[in-house]
């Protein structure tokens, strides 16, 4: 690649590529895009791609092969677009690719079978039963909804192809800053404008941050991008930096111009293979064409980037801790201020930026402040990309104007809740967030508005929990990552997490106190306020959510030895002997041998019984109870009934 | 030009600074070759960088992708992140640790296999989730699919 020495010679370069080489519309030819995600790749997608390039050749049928980032809905997987139709081929197998390159590639024609279908009746989808095969991405219900401005790129470019990228618009952004020769200040001032807040978690204003940077004293300055995404259930900055990496570049370089720095470094979690190694691929090729390295395009401006790769620390997403990384040390976080704008990486002024922050920058360049801060809600602008997952039809990546409600993403994006079951909360934000009862799910995502629930925006996992899980153990989940992730640098959070995850196991084995909640609640709140960093110190919010809006569930564990959830081991079972028919299925299948054949009834042994729930699974008529100790001191109403829930949540 | 190590021009850091940003970077490299980080090599690398074995222990083990001890021929992965959580993953993880005989985080005394869990590999859509050696991908993962996996692994 010849070096780019000018705004021009960008435009020149763009100009050659368009149409010819590049042909992401596939006006010349057909197209074929294959996800090669993480999700996709496990389902074959990299054989699927090299197949069908394979077959073209072979055939001499001339087509564009691409291997694309994550195309979102991953659960559907192995997913191909082609180009031009815009068809949406899903779950497709090396055995569609004969017909593929014949029917689709050669003719145009559609693989029918091959297009996503609305299979079951229910909630959202019932009114939609009739309409037939969906064949393109903006018919899908998943995709109606949702507005990607930044994973759009993932349909559109080749990760591993900077022409792609360039023929498409890509560094005019850049361009643009650097041809109308902007001051520093106006970039800054634009971002300001847009709104833009920090998608790292906490959300703070991207151009304050920035403002500081560039005000700090200082003659080396770095940017950071924080690709560390430690959260368990969060894959979206993975997404952007394997599908769409020269996207986050171009963030970086023009917040470098715009805080005056020279360096950047992309931190990338060593659980993440793909992401380093596209992003190594497209550092290189900035590197060829001169967009980054010295007197970028002719400008003067200098800025360099490089990989930092994390070695497997949560709390390494922290900030402060990321830094020490960087310089090689362990990853302990320290007190802030001296705060990274002042005194960052090797105490140089270090503005630190989430890589989706990041990745919404040149949009907001390239199409101004109000054209960005028309999207979204009061005073949270924009888009937000979420990992969707859990007990939902439609799992996947998904990015949503910041203001609709959960229940838009739940129903309408996610088609409801798997197996018929019914929602009981959402998990929103991560070992830091909160669970949202299903009753406040009309609550709408912005900063704000999660927070007033008592969740956060965090990193973006969404969660959605249904009536088989038990939020106490939910909370102890989170508490035994948070546990693991404590760094033990500081008391409060070490100790405190420690003891936390005794008190809700006791929970859930059936061995708690009913002091035991205040003693939860105690704790929270000292470690609120005492942890040294945000770990620590959001670390309580699942365990507070939770007793917010679930305190009857920790109670019915503590003084009935229940779970509604049936997935602690604490419940009594008994079989209802007038209803049951004497299959004989439960002693089957209990492994503990406590299903008694009395001759004309069974009858289930408490001493032997050892709550694994195996017989209630079994019986074909559901007539064996899962019920609390104390059963004549229990609500009848909460127990009645396999999988119905009292309060209707 | 910017230091290929560092990525910092020449002069900016000081030589002390310099090798301390190598170390990480190091450790990989060492266990990219001996799949552990063996004490004979910490060694090696503390003369070499001049920093104290202590520093360099320090790092080591303070990062989960480190590994002090050897490592199984076969290295199973049980994503235990918030998605495969909730659709089973702690049965899965059950079913390996009784096959195997060994807990989440051990290795077989005849280095067959390492079973080891992390949060997310990014496919939650599939969950649960279990790797092999870092490149297979197991989804929708049951305990009948553990279990043949579990034998399939413990056989090879
Ligand atoms: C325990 C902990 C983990 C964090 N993990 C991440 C992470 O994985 N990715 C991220 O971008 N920010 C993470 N953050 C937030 C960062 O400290 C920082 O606020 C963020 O990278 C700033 O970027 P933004 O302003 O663009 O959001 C974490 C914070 C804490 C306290
Ligand atoms: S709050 Fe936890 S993670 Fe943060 S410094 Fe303290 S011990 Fe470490
Ligand atoms: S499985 Fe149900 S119906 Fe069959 S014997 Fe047991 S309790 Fe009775
Ligand atoms: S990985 Fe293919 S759709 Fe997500
Ligand atoms: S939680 Fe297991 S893949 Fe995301």
């Amino acid at each position: 690649m010849t070096r780019l020495t000018s705004v021009n010679d960008l435009i020149e370069l763009k100009k050659s590529l368009v149409g010819e080489r590049v042909d992401p519309d596939g006006t010349k030819r057909q197209s074929l895009w294959v996800c090669c995600g993480t999700a996709c790749r496990a389902g074959g997608s990299v054989e699927l791609a090299d197949k069908l390039q394979e077959e073209a050749k072979n055939n001499n049928i001339p087509v564009d092969v691409i291997k694309t980032g994550c195309l979102g809905m991953c659960q559907k997987g192995p997913l191909i677009k082609t180009m031009p139709d815009g068809y949406l081929y899903q779950k497709v197998k090396t055995k569609h690719t004969a017909k593929i390159i014949d029917y689709t590639a050669k003719s145009g024609f559609a693989v029918r079978e091959l297009f996503y279908r609305i299979d079951d009746l229910d909630y959202y989808y019932k009114r939609d039963i009739f309409s037939g095969p969906k064949e393109k991405i903006e018919d899908l219900p998943f995709y109606q909804k949702q507005l990607r401005l930044i994973l759009e790129g993932n349909e559109r470019v080749a990760p591993e192809n900077i022409h792609y990228y360039i023929a498409q618009g890509g560094y005019e952004a850049l361009a643009k800053i650097l041809s109308e020769k902007w001051e520093p200040e106006k970039v800054i001032d634009e971002i300001t404008k847009s709104g833009l807040r920090g998608r790292g978690g906490a959300g703070f204003p991207t151009g304050i941050k920035w403002k500081a940077t560039r005000q700090a004293k200082g003659e080396v300055k770095v940017i950071v991008a924080n690709g560390d995404e430690g959260d368990p259930g969060a894959f979206m900055d993975r997404s952007i930096m394997e599908g769409n990496p020269h996207c986050l570049l171009e963030g970086m370089l023009i917040a470098g111009y715009a805080v005056g720095a020279n360096y950047g470094f992309i931190y990338v979690r060593h659980e993440y293979p793909l992401a380093l190694k596209n992003i190594s691929i497209a550092i290189q090729q900035v590197k060829e064409l001169g967009l980054i390295g010295k007197n970028i395009l002719g400008s003067g401006f200098d800025f360099d980037i490089s990989i930092r790769e994390g070695a497997g620390a949560f709390v390494c997403g922290e900030e402060t801790a990321l830094l020490v990384s960087i310089e090689g040390k362990r990853g302990f976080p320290s007190p802030k201020p001296p705060f990274p704008a002042e005194s960052g990486v090797w105490a140089f002024p270090t503005c630190i930026n989430n890589i989706e922050t990041l990745a919404n920058v040149p949009y907001i360049v390239k199409h101004g402040a109000e054209k960005f801060s028309s999207i979204g809600t009061e005073n949270s602008k924009g888009t937000k990309v979420f990992a969707l997952a859990g007990k939902i039809k439609n799992t996947g990546l998904i990015e949503v104007p910041m203001g609709i409600t959960l229940r838009e993403i739940i129903y309408d994006i996610g088609g409801g809740i798997k197996d018929g079951k019914r929602l009981k909360a959402v998990q929103v934000g991560g070992p830091s967030g909160g669970c949202i009862p299903a009753d406040l799910i009309d609550v709408e995502v912005d900063f704000d508005s999660l927070s007033s629930v008592g969740a956060i925006m965090g990193s973006g996992g969404i969660i959605v929990l249904d009536e088989d899980d038990c939020m106490v153990s939910i909370a102890k989940y989170f508490l035994e990552f948070i546990k693991e992730e404590s760094c033990g640098k500081c008391p409060p959070c070490r100790i405190g997490s420690y003891q936390m995850l005794e008190i809700l196991t006791r929970i859930t084995e059936g061995k708690g106190e009913m002091e035991d909640i205040d003693r939860l609640e105690n704790l929270a709140k000292s470690m609120q306020v005492s942890a040294l960093c945000g770990l620590g110190k959001t670390a309580p919010n699942p365990v507070l959510s939770t007793m917010r809006y679930f305190r009857d569930e920790y109670e019915e564990h503590i003084k009935h030895k229940y779970c509604r959830a049936k997935s602690c081991r604490i419940n009594t079972y008994k079989i209802d002997n007038d209803e049951c028919f004497l299959c004989g299925l439960c002693k089957k299948v209990c492994p503990a041998d406590a299903v008694i054949d009395a001759g004309d009834q069974y009858i289930i042994d408490q001493e032997k019984c050892i709550k694994c729930k195996a017989c209630y699974d079994a019986c074909p008529i559901d007539v064996i109870k899962s019920l609390g100790s104390g059963e004549e001191t229990i609500d009848k109403s909460t127990i009645n009934l396999k999988g119905e829930l009292r309060d209707g949540a | 030009m910017a230091d290929k190590l560092t990525g910092i021009d020449e002069g900016v850091l000081t030589e002390e600074q310099k090798k301390r940003a190598m170390i990480i970077h190091s450790l990989f490299e060492i266990q990219k070759e001996h799949n552990y980080l063996p004490e004979e090599e910490l060694k090696k690398l503390s003369e070499k960088l001049n920093i104290p074995l202590a520093d360099i222990y320090s790092t080591a083990s303070f990062y989960k992708q480190f590994y002090l001890q050897p490592r199984g021929k076969n290295v199973v992965c049980v994503c235990v992140g918030t998605a495969c959580h909730v659709n089973g993953a702690p049965e899965v993880l059950e079913v390996l640790e009784n096959t195997f005989g060994i807990k989440a985080g051990e290795t077989d005394k005849d280095l067959n296999v390492t079973l080891e869990t992390v949060g997310c590999v990014g496919c939650c859509g599939l969950a649960p989730v279990v790797t092999l050696n870092e490149e297979e991908i197991i989804g929708e993962v049951t305990k009948e699919k553990a279990q043949e996996l579990a034998d399939r692994v413990w056989n090879k």
